[in-house]
């Protein structure tokens, strides 16, 4: 049984008296100790999807279709059971380390105050154990990194404090919400690696969300490609990114810079990404296909449990060369 | 203390001076405070008397020193418990939102447009004059103070990620106020409590000035002018003057510190 089924998601949030939705028709799997990584352009309902795992939807949101996590419907829990959840079971890794660790407590705080009001262990012990976790992120003076605060720590750094002190907790879930896009490029693949390798170690799920298309590739096990709040694509990593069945997924993987030929100008996809409420009856991405017919603007294509496209089965797509 | 600035250093400096001579006082006061010698009663300024001496011939320099002591523990009492319930109340409304945050914010508006001095007024007809009395009716009126500044301060400091990221880790609602919202909002705490610490001293003084505060023969600054005020129609004008460039004095320095501690935010 998979940890995690989502099935039917959709969110939306009011906005000058309208609903404006942001995520529609969702449906993803997890399996115990499986990543699988959510990609998709900025505003494309992604992190809304993991958010709503979590119960942290915008105020007044209105989420409808089910969340199963280990056979319990998150969406009907209880605050007392949520926050079980929250405390235990599943954890999260923010974008952006610095502001999501309080800057006025030191490093020591933030990563023993959930071992201890969590886990009920010892102010000592958790104390003992975070500087284990931090050495096992690769931080090594963990002693004297307690005792410091968020300011005095780099990006990278913080970003691992963070994974520490969501590994702390033993979750069996972790979201992932663009973990590394705030860091630079050089210690981007260094936090990927150490978060990878102490998930896979432990056992824990994960869901990567990530607009990087490469890099959850390399990372996870499937991957589920959004688009204007819905997935388009979703299957395994290896195969997706090798021949991709939707358009959008290929306009993706080739709008990437290669190390190994020159090119003078990379290719793009033609127009803008739109938000789910902005999106024509018809497939979202008709718009900027290359390859859309008529019948593409009429009605929305059907996502059957691997692609959304009514011509996936005629084309041949381009996928990574 | 560069932070605080040349007048913000000999603010602080002036109040170091005030704490520290009350507190010396028995060493420091050259007499008595409440040992009338009537042969002075009324004395100019001279070498045994550096401010003159009262109506009754107590040395004005000495009652000023103890002086001090009450004319500044009322004013602290009810910024500490304003200070106190104001900030309970500011971060309740932030963090509920809604209906309970509409309700405070409402009572506070209703509190705030009544000046201190009439709930001071209340509260001394049901408890009798005296510093409770006083202390229990301006800790009421200084509430919003502190509590609608808060308030503005909590509802921007809850919206941040780190307490969302606090959330999704399962931490209750009250170890986040607490433990995470509490010491962000400290400095905005601290700078407002301070400034109305100035007003308080006024208000206070004022109250001791019509008698429903503290009682004679205690010394005390307000009370100081009060009495002043009548020798000074006996033409010896020396007491209010002093007492009265005490409480400008120091009402003036917690002001100024207020105001650059809340610049140093």
């Amino acid at each position: 049984m998979s940890l995690l089924t989502i099935s039917g998601l959709a969110l939306a949030v009011p906005s000058a008296g309208e609903w404006r939705t942001l995520v529609e028709e969702v449906d993803l799997t997890i399996g115990a100790g499986e990543a699988v990584g959510l990609v998709g352009e900025s505003g494309s309902g992604k992190s809304m999807t993991a958010r709503a795992v979590l119960g942290l939807t915008p105020p007044g949101a209105r989420v409808s279709g089910s969340i199963v996590f280990d056979g319990a419907e998150v969406t009907s829990l209880g605050a007392k059971e949520l926050r079980a959840l929250r405390a235990r079971r599943i954890g999260m890794i923010f974008q952006d380390p610095r502001a999501h660790i309080n800057p006025v407590r030191s490093v020591g705080d933030f990563l023993t105050e959930a071992m201890v009001a969590n886990l009920g262990l010892p102010a000592r012990e958790a104390a003992a154990r975070a500087v284990r976790l931090l050495a096992e992120v690769g931080i090594g003076d963990g002693a004297r990194r307690l005792r410091q605060y968020p300011h005095e720590l780099s990006g990278g750094l913080l970003q691992r404090v963070m994974i520490a002190s969501v590994l702390a907790l033993e979750p069996d879930l972790i979201l992932a919400d663009e973990p590394t896009t705030a860091l630079d490029v050089t210690t981007q693949s260094e936090v990927m690696a150490i978060l990878d390798e102490l998930r896979r170690e432990r056992g824990m799920a994960m869901l990567l969300i990530t607009h990087d298309l490469e890099l959850a590739a390399a990372t996870c096990d499937r991957l589920a490609v959004m688009y204007a709040g819905r997935i388009v694509e979703a299957r395994e990593a290896g195969s997706l990114t090798a021949a991709p069945l939707h358009p959008y997924t290929s306009g993706l993987l080739l709008s990437r810079p290669r190390l190994e030929e020159t090119v003078h100008r990379l290719l793009v996809i033609p127009g803008r990404p739109v938000a789910a409420f902005e999106a024509d009856p018809g497939c979202a991405f008709a718009p900027r296909c290359a390859h859309a017919l008529a019948a593409c603007g009429e009605a929305r294509p059907v996502f059957d449990g691997t692609v959304a496209c009514t011509r996936s089965a005629e084309l041949t797509l381009q996928g990574e060369s | 203390m560069s932070r605080l600035g040349g007048l913000g250093t000999a603010a602080a400096a002036l109040l170091a001076v005030v704490a520290v001579t009350t507190l010396a006082a028995p060493l420091l006061a050259p007499y008595d405070p409440d040992f009338p010698d009537l042969l002075s009663a009324l004395a100019g300024s001279s070498s045994s008397h550096p401010l003159g001496a009262d109506a009754l011939g107590r040395d004005v320099l000495s009652r000023l020193m103890y002086g001090a002591r009450t004319t500044l523990l009322g004013p602290a009492l009810v910024i500490c418990v304003s200070s106190v319930v104001g900030t309970a109340l500011a971060i309740t409304a932030a963090w509920a939102g809604g209906r309970v945050d509409a309700v405070i914010s409402r009572v506070l508006d209703v509190l705030f447009a009544v000046p201190g001095i009439v709930f001071a007024l209340i509260t001394v007809a049901v408890l009798g004059p005296g510093i409770p009395g006083v202390v229990a009716g301006l800790a009421v009126a200084y509430t919003p103070y502190v509590a609608r500044v808060v308030r503005s301060a909590a509802l921007r400091e809850r919206s941040l990620p780190y307490v969302a990221a606090a959330w999704v880790q399962g931490r209750s609602a009250f170890a986040i106020c607490v433990r995470h919202l509490l010491p962000n909002l400290r400095p905005i705490i601290v700078a407002q409590s301070v400034s109305a610490l100035g007003f308080a001293v006024i208000d206070v003084a004022a109250i001791s000035f019509l008698g429903l505060g503290v009682q004679p023969p205690a010394a005390d600054w307000g009370l100081m002018v009060k009495s002043g005020f009548d020798s000074a129609m006996r033409g010896q004008p020396l007491e209010a003057i002093s007492a009265g460039v005490l409480i400008a004095l120091v009402v003036a320095s917690v002001s100024v510190l207020g105001d650059r501690l809340g610049r140093t935010v």
